[in-house]
């Protein structure tokens, strides 16, 4: 099986998405908004996806606020 | 044309107010959030954006606190009517408009019981008065920040400061201070904040919402509707977080992108200026009144304690004659009557008659107030209106 690149945060809504996008932004990280993966969550709204080797420092950006996730799951 | 009416809606707007709304409905125009593809994304970051820029302006602790809805007469409905139960104890003031008072008398029918703590003459509160209020099921003072009658300011950091105390809510609706009269929820101790997007923050008509503090227990907010959020999709309840748990259905999008537009012009000018700009012109108007044979201004008199909203009325004229002849003498806008403020009205000694209301915004000037009070001037010594009939 070929390894991903990216990975994907799930969140509650749309509004957190945008938060954790302007978090990773302002840190230079690169993200994209995207729909939730079906696979992963039958929610319909949107996730943030990342790629793989920035996750540490993706979780550590949002440590620091009081974004909530729901989770990060590789794809 | 002499538009004082800002009161009830500010006007004209602020040029970036318009042009976000045409390009938003030209160039982005879909549904935020919904659906994920790059124009509702962009969509949904404008109505964050707007989110951000109210957070900005109140201090709120958090952009996702701020719950959009229509106006603040549908946010006051949402924390009142969704947050007070039988039993609890809610203390407010004689100088409430009708957004607070309404709902309030409603919920005194199913057994919320309800104190109006009563007000000066001219609209003023002491602190002590709703102190004294205060019962052990007291959970919520709702005040409005300043009269949309007279003008005056409650003083809501005080009574902020008994409710952190005596651990009681305080909602205030903020309809004719955000953006005229600084606020900031957290030091002020506001746990709930309602606004409105069409006076001093210059959006459009059908915007406006609340901003909800840390100190509410968000899962005792019962949602007046309930729908789709585009979020937990999967499931038949409605979300318990915010800001989804009390915005379902579309949103208005466009009038969001107008509302975002007009509060990030309010923060570039600082509403210390805009308030300092509007209190000269009050000053103005009401000493030119006040200089005036026959008339009688109402509230205290003084700019620094009221907003740009004057009331008064002329000998024994009748409020909506006066706003006739100025309207087709001197297109000279204004509004006059009870401006749904009955209690305030009958605090003031005005009921039932009302008042003539001038309320003037930033884009008004000193030449407009001085022709206005010229023509205030040819009713009140002239006798203009008497000679027209």
């Amino acid at each position: 099986m070929t390894q991903g690149l990216y990975a994907v945060i799930i969140v509650y809504s749309t509004s957190q998405a945008l938060q954790i996008e302007k978090l990773l932004l302002g840190e230079g990280i690169t993200c994209k908004l995207i729909p939730v993966p079906r696979q992963i969550s039958t929610n319909c709204g949107v996730c943030v996806r990342i790629h793989r080797r920035d996750r540490e420092m993706v979780l550590k950006a949002i440590t620091g606020t009081q974004i909530q996730i729901e989770g990060i799951h590789d794809v | 044309m002499i538009y004082l009416d800002n009161a009830a809606t500010s006007w004209p707007k602020p040029h970036s107010v318009p042009e976000a709304m045409l390009h938003f409905l030209k160039d982005i125009g879909a549904n935020p959030g919904r659906s994920a593809h790059r124009l509702s994304i962009e969509s949904a970051r404008v109505v964050y954006g707007a989110r951000e820029a109210i957070a900005e302006l109140f201090n709120a602790p958090d952009p996702l606190r701020v719950v959009f809805g229509l106006n603040v007469t549908e946010a006051l409905n949402l924390v009142l009517c969704g947050l007070l139960r039988p039993g609890d104890h809610v203390i407010t003031s004689s100088m409430e408009h009708n957004s607070v008072m309404r709902p309030l008398r409603a919920l005194e029918r199913t057994g919320v019981e309800l104190t109006v703590v009563k007000c000066s003459r001219e609209g003023f509160l002491d602190p002590g008065d709703v102190e004294a209020a205060i019962r052990p099921n007291t959970s919520m003072i709702a005040l409005n920040h300043a009269s949309n009658v007279v003008g005056t300011l409650l003083p809501v950091a005080s009574v902020g400061q008994i409710a952190r105390e005596r651990g009681v809510l305080l909602l205030v609706d903020a309809a004719q201070t955000g953006g005229a009269v600084p606020i900031n929820m957290q030091a002020d101790g506001i746990d709930l904040l309602a606004f409105t997007g069409h006076k001093s923050l210059y959006g459009p008509m059908g915007t406006g919402g609340v901003v909800i503090g840390q100190r509410v227990e968000v899962h005792r907010l019962t949602p007046l509707k309930r729908g789709g959020t585009g979020s937990r999709s999967e499931r038949e309840e409605q979300p318990d977080f915010l800001p989804d748990m009390g915005e379902s259905g579309t949103p208005n999008a466009v009038g969001l992108a107008g509302l975002g537009a007009g509060v990030r012009w309010v923060l570039d000018r600082g509403v210390a200026a805009i308030q300092a700009q509007e209190q000269a012109l009050t000053q103005r108007f009401i000493d030119g009144l006040r200089d005036i044979a026959g008339v009688t201004v109402y509230g205290g008199l003084d700019a620094s304690r009221q907003t740009a909203t004057v009331s008064f009325n002329i000998d024994d004229l009748a409020p909506s004659d006066v706003g006739l002849w100025l309207d087709e003498q001197h297109a000279i806008l204004c509004r006059v009557g009870l401006h749904c403020a009955p209690a305030a009205h009958k605090t003031m000694k005005t009921f039932p008659s009302g008042t003539i209301r001038f309320g003037m915004g930033v884009f008004s000037t000193a030449d407009e107030v001085d022709v206005a009070l010229h023509a205030v001037r040819r009713l009140a010594v002239e006798g203009a209106l008497s000679e027209g009939r």
